[in-house]
Order: C-alpha cells, then sequence, then structure tokens
C-alpha cells in the first residue's frame, strides 16, 4: 500500500472513531453538557486532560524547540509539567468542592461581584481565543501535508469535525473523545522515538536512550553531542542557557503559572465526582503528560544528531576533521528525506560557497577561534536552514521507518491539534453562554435554552477561531506567549487569593487581575506592536528591548503575577474587608466534606 | 469546630509548604540554578543537572502529586472533614 492510502486510512479510522464515541455519549443536561455529569473517574480524566493540554505546538513544536535550544529547552518541559503541582495543590480539589461549572463563576461569587466575574470572563476569552487560532493553523498545516489538500481546505475539515462531536457531545462527548485521542497521539510520538532510539544507541526506552553510549562507539550520546555541536559553532548542547540564567528563572515560574492558571484546563476538574478524585486526576493527568515529555528530549537530541550525521557521517562516527574539505556530504548524494522536505519549503540549502556540499554550522558564532577555523575551511556562511517544526513530522522518514508509522504521526499530529481546540472552545462556550448569558443578562433563562445558547457560542467560536485561523492577523508566533502571560498575571492570582486569603475583597481581586492584565499586556505589546499590529511597537519607550533585567515578552507572565499580587494586598488594605457569608463560603471551600455534584445554580 | 477547621487548615499548609519546597529545589533549584554545579556530576550518561531540567524534575512532580492526595486523604480522616 502506497503512503498516501496508508495516511487516509488511519486519519479516517481515528475520526470515525472520535465521531462514533461523540454520539455514544451525547449530553442531556447542561451539567453534562459543562461538567460531564461530574462522572468522569480520576484515571480517564487525566487521559482526557492531557490530550487537551497537550496541543499542537507540545506535539509538533516543542521537540523541535528543544533541539535547537539544548539544555535551555528544559524551560517548556519544567514549566508545563510543574505547573500541575501547583495546580493540584492551590486549586483543582477547592475549585471542585466549590462546584460550579466555570472559572469566571467562581470569581463571581468569591469576590461577590459581577464586574469581577465579567473582567474574568474578559481574560478567558482572550487567552482562549488566541490559544485556538494556533491550533486551527495547526490543524490546517497538518492537513495540507499529509491529506494533500489546501491549507484552507484542511481548515474547514478541521472546524467540521470539531463541530460535530463538540456541540453535540459536549464536556461528556469531549472528555470521552479526548482520552481515544490521548491514545493515539501517545502511540504516534513514542513509536518512532522507540525505534529510533534503539537504531542510535541499541536501548529502546527513549529516555535511557538519552542518557546511553553511541552504538559503535563509547562516548555517551550526550557528550558526543556537545562535542560535535560545539565543532559546528554551536553553544554546547548540555549547558547552554535560554537568555540569562534569571530570564530561564522567570520564564519557567510563568510557564508553571500559566499552566495554572488556564481556564480550559481547570475546568477539567470540574468533571470529576470528589474533591479526593480532583486531587489524584492531576497526578494521572501528570503521568499521561510525562510520558510525551520525557521522550520529547530524547526525540529533541538525536534528531539534532541524526541531522549532523547525515550531513557529515564521518565526523560522528569516526571522530574525522569537520573542517576537512571532504568531510560534508555532496548536495548530489542527499537522502530522499530532504528532497520530501526542500519541497514544503520547511528545509532549505543555497550553496553559498558553490562547493556543491552541504555546509550546516553557526554562522552567528562569536567564537573568535571558531571563526578562523571556519573561514580557513572556506565557509561562507550556513547552506542548510531546518523549520524547527519539521523536526517531529520528518523523525520516522530520517530514520528511515515504514510507512505505517508516518501515517501515525499524521493521525497523532491532528488529534492533538484537535483535542485541544475542543477544550478550547469548550471553555469559550461556558463562559458566554453561562457566566455572560445566564449570569448577566438572562437570569432567568430555562436549563434548555442555556444549552441552547452554549452550543450557539460553539458554533459561533468555531467560526471566529476558524478565519483567525485562516487569515492570521500576523501574530500566531506571539499568542501562545500571550496566553499563558494572561493566565498566569490575571486568573491564577485571583483564585488563588480566593481560596488561601479569607479577607481578599473584590476590590483587591480586580485590582489587581487588572493591574497584572495591563502590565503582561504593556510589556507584551511594547515588543510586539499593539494588539500585535506591525509596527507600533514602542520598545524604546520602555528602554529597548528586554529592558527589565533583559527578560524576554514570553517570559513575563511571572512578573505579571508579581504585580496582581502586590496590588491586590496594598488595595485590600485600605478597602473595607468582605462581608461575613463570603468567609464563611471560604471556609467550606476548604474542607472537602460535604462536596456535591456540580451544578450551575447562581 | 472552630479550633478542629483552624487545625486542619495549618496542617494543609504546613503540607504545602513542604511539598513546594521539594517543588522549588528540583526544578528551580537543581534544574537552573544549581545545575552548572551539578553538571560535574554524571548520573548515567547525563550531566545531572542537565537531568534535572529534562527529566528528573518531571518524575519529582508526579510523585509530588501522589504524595499530596495521599496525605491530604490522611489529614482529612485525622480531623474528621473528609468524604463519606
Amino acid at each position: 500500500m502506497d503512503l498516501q492510502t496508508t495516511i487516509y486510512l488511519f486519519v479516517g479510522a481515528s475520526f470515525a472513531l472520535y465521531i462514533g464515541i461523540a454520539i455514544w455519549a451525547r449530553a442531556g443536561s447542561t451539567s453534562e453538557f459543562y461538567a460531564a455529569g461530574g462522572s468522569v473517574p480520576p484515571v480517564l480524566n487525566g487521559m482526557a486532560t492531557a490530550a487537551d493540554w497537550m496541543s499542537a505546538a507540545s506535539f509538533i513544536s516543542m521537540a523541535g524547540l528543544i533541539s535547537n535550544m539544548g539544555y535551555g529547552g528544559g524551560l517548556f518541559l519544567m514549566g508545563w509539567t510543574g505547573g500541575y503541582v501547583l495546580l493540584a495543590m492551590l486549586l483543582a480539589p477547592y475549585l471542585r468542592k466549590f462546584g460550579k461549572f466555570t472559572v469566571p463563576q467562581f470569581i463571581g461569587d468569591r469576590f461577590y461581584s459581577k464586574s469581577a466575574s465579567t473582567v474574568a470572563v474578559i481574560c478567558l476569552l482572550t487567552a482562549s481565543l488566541t490559544y485556538i487560532i494556533g491550533q486551527m493553523t495547526g490543524v490546517g498545516v497538518a492537513f495540507s501535508r499529509f491529506l494533500g489538500v489546501t491549507s484552507e481546505m484542511g481548515i474547514y475539515i478541521g472546524m467540521a469535525i470539531v463541530f460535530a462531536y463538540a456541540v453535540f457531545g459536549g464536556m461528556k462527548g469531549i472528555t470521552y473523545t479526548q482520552v481515544a485521542q490521548y491514545c493515539v497521539l501517545i502511540a504516534a510520538y513514542i513509536v518512532p522515538a522507540i525505534f529510533i532510539s534503539l537504531q542510535l544507541t541499541g536501548n529502546p526506552i527513549p529516555q535511557l536512550g538519552l542518557g546511553s553510549t553511541m552504538s559503535g562507539t563509547d562516548v555517551s550520546l550526550l557528550a558526543k553531542l556537545d562535542q560535535v555541536v560545539v565543532d559546528l559553532g554551536f553553544g554546547k548542547y548540555t549547558t547552554t542557557t535560554a537568555g540569562s540564567t534569571l530570564n530561564m528563572f522567570v520564564y519557567t515560574m510563568s510557564l508553571m503559572i500559566g499552566t495554572a492558571g488556564l481556564p480550559h484546563v481547570i475546568m477539567r476538574f470540574f468533571t470529576v465526582p470528589t474533591v479526593a478524585a480532583a486531587r489524584s486526576s492531576a497526578g494521572w493527568a501528570l503521568v499521561f503528560i510525562a510520558l510525551l515529555y520525557t521522550t520529547a528530549p530524547a526525540v529533541a537530541a538525536m534528531a539534532k544528531m541524526n541531522l549532523i550525521r547525515t550531513i557529515t557521517p564521518g565526523v560522528v562516527m569516526q571522530n574525522t576533521d569537520p573542517y576537512a574539505a571532504d568531510s560534508q556530504i555532496k548536495y548530489d548524494e542527499r537522502p530522499d528525506w530532504m528532497k520530501r522536505w526542500e519541497k514544503t519549503g520547511l528545509l532549505k540549502f543555497a550553496d553559498k560557497n558553490g562547493d556543491g556540499r552541504i555546509q550546516y554550522y553557526n554562522d552567528k558564532s562569536k567564537d573568535e577561534a571558531f571563526k578562523a577555523k571556519a573561514e580557513a575551511a572556506g565557509w561562507k556562511g550556513s547552506e542548510l536552514t531546518v523549520n524547527a517544526d519539521i523536526i517531529v513530522l520528518a523523525n520516522p522518514e530520517i530514520a528511515l521507518l515504514p510507512n505505517w508509522v508516518i501515517a501515525l504521526v499524521a493521525a497523532g499530529g491532528l488529534a492533538a491539534a484537535l483535542s485541544t481546540a475542543a477544550g478550547l472552545l469548550m471553555a469559550i462556550s461556558s463562559a458566554v453562554s453561562h457566566d455572560l448569558v445566564k449570569g448577566v443578562f438572562a437570569p432567568d433563562i430555562s436549563e434548555k435554552n442555556e444549552l441552547l445558547a452554549g452550543k450557539v457560542s460553539m458554533a459561533v467560536a468555531i467560526v471566529v477561531a476558524g478565519y483567525l485561523g485562516l487569515n492570521p492577523p500576523g501574530f500566531a508566533a506571539g499568542t501562545v506567549a500571550l496566553a499563558f502571560g494572561i493566565a498566569a498575571s490575571s486568573l491564577f492570582p485571583a483564585i488563588m487569593m480566593g481560596i488561601f486569603s479569607k479577607k481578599m475583597n473584590k476590590e483587591g481581586a480586580m485590582a489587581g487581575m487588572l493591574s497584572g492584565l495591563f502590565v503582561t499586556l504593556f510589556y507584551v505589546f511594547a515588543h510586539k506592536g499593539l494588539f500585535f499590529i506591525k509596527g507600533t511597537g514602542f520598545v524604546d519607550m520602555i528602554g529597548g528591548p528586554n529592558a527589565f533585567f533583559g527578560i524576554t515578552p514570553e517570559a513575563f507572565g511571572a512578573i505579571g503575577a508579581l504585580v496582581n499580587f502586590a496590588v491586590a494586598f496594598a488595595v485590600d488594605k485600605v478597602t473595607k474587608e468582605p462581608p461575613e457569608h463570603i468567609q464563611h463560603m471560604v471556609e467550606a471551600v476548604r474542607i472537602p466534606r460535604g462536596s456535591k455534584a456540580v451544578d450551575g445554580a447562581h | 469546630m472552630e479550633d478542629n477547621s483552624k487545625g486542619y487548615w495549618s496542617a494543609t499548609l504546613g503540607l504545602l509548604g513542604k511539598i513546594l519546597v521539594i517543588w522549588f529545589l528540583v526544578s528551580f533549584g537543581a534544574g537552573i540554578l544549581f545545575a552548572p554545579l551539578l553538571n560535574g556530576i554524571s548520573l548515567g550518561g547525563y550531566p545531572l543537572g542537565f537531568w534535572f531540567a529534562h527529566q528528573g524534575s518531571i518524575y519529582v512532580f508526579i510523585a509530588l502529586i501522589f504524595y499530596y492526595g495521599h496525605a491530604m486523604g490522611k489529614i482529612d480522616r485525622q480531623f474528621d472533614v473528609h468524604e463519606d
């Protein structure tokens, strides 16, 4: 069977499975629609949370980023997993005890204020919408690559599929579909990694393979990798940090807090039956996430090694001189997978010094000794550009794996993008129908009409997301950082103070959310342009790029969160304390006894 | 009951504090601040600091959450506030 037919078969079968599950798990009531009736067992909920969490970015881009960044890429690994410790201990069990459907509802009730709830809705919508645009773009790319349709067509197909199972199945349908999607995506990630680890180190477990010696040599894979990348003018793989140590520290913190504050992740903990289940469910989620996240560094390092070995086989295997004239392969003799990816434009070759061989090195190196060697060898700049996003997708081809593995990776990439898109749509739909329509505009709405409003707002959100996916407003790259920044600087501190400080009042919480959000947006917009419109940046006004102690805008969420806490406590000190019944409510939220199934009553 | 709920909350906060210290030490400590020092030690083929940043901290996070769930269950029962 040829590759294209195999891919159709794998992707088609996985879609049939998702839709079948959605039909089986149709939602009848608002409680089933928003919170799956509070009946999902912790292990399954953990799996669904993992699929919800791991987006196209985790699946497709992360290993490529780590591959380029080396040690510094660990900030994604630690940041996106460490947040679950915060979520499990500081938020999830208490929000489950509180027993309502949505994050804005908690903020509105705890801070006895419709305005606080509306501020939370705004934060939630901004974070979720920016995040979803990236997912739809990812769906488009994956479809066009693997199904041979245009990117637009890919987005339309993706919209139709998500619509089918999200609108009819609600949270219940989404949850069980995500369980299936998790199984597809994790198999698609790990199977090629096992093959590659076996080829390079003889150890089938990628997590151990990364720490093993290379087959056919007596040095460890990482030591070898350090040596060959340094020879090519890159920083040492195992020690190069992301910017300064301070920046890496703050960046990791931002991702952790942002993870714990993202509404579509928090919402998952409303679907378990008890407070104790909410605690263990976060642990299971992290187990399932860790399967991918501990494999990713192995995929990253091995892909880098494979790439360099492809270009300079002798240097890696026989320690020949990397600067010798015949050490790089001839362009005409490059392997087939390079030819295939050249067609997509994501891998490019330009013979700058005209010798017909591929020189791949860091031509921006500041190391004088290296620059002298490169010049002596007649190198005129790096001739190969490799887009980081192709690392995971091209991995099975680089390792010459069979067609069914490539088809599996295609189905996995789509599962990752679709599951996250569905979770985000759910968060958006519940915020609009439950917190805005029922909470603010029409408190007397019947359950049936509220359900209808939820489905309509989900349909609208899909169309908006699809439109923005088709016409990305030029800020696709900045959006994920913004989603995390907003969640970290506004929602996380507000929820946490709502639980851990009995005396925090509405004035403090609102001032905190708004100032945290404002500071973060200010810093991000200064670098990336006002609302990401190119040319409206005002980076000089704040004293140049990364002016705040060298911290990059992506890493600024943690600073925003600090501002949020500080302002909230300052304002809280000078305004009057919350009413008696609210303080009692906080006490009740803190203890597990008396937890009941979630409902939406205001 | 008032004392009981105060006792429960301070036991909870005590547990959270302990876990957060370990959480901080493995990721921000061993994975970032002390990584250069720890890289001198090797774990299999891994430099130790690099291992904490790319592998070890994640395993510790998982253990922390399950330990937390287990220990909270005990505290719940000790102060008689557990779910039925």
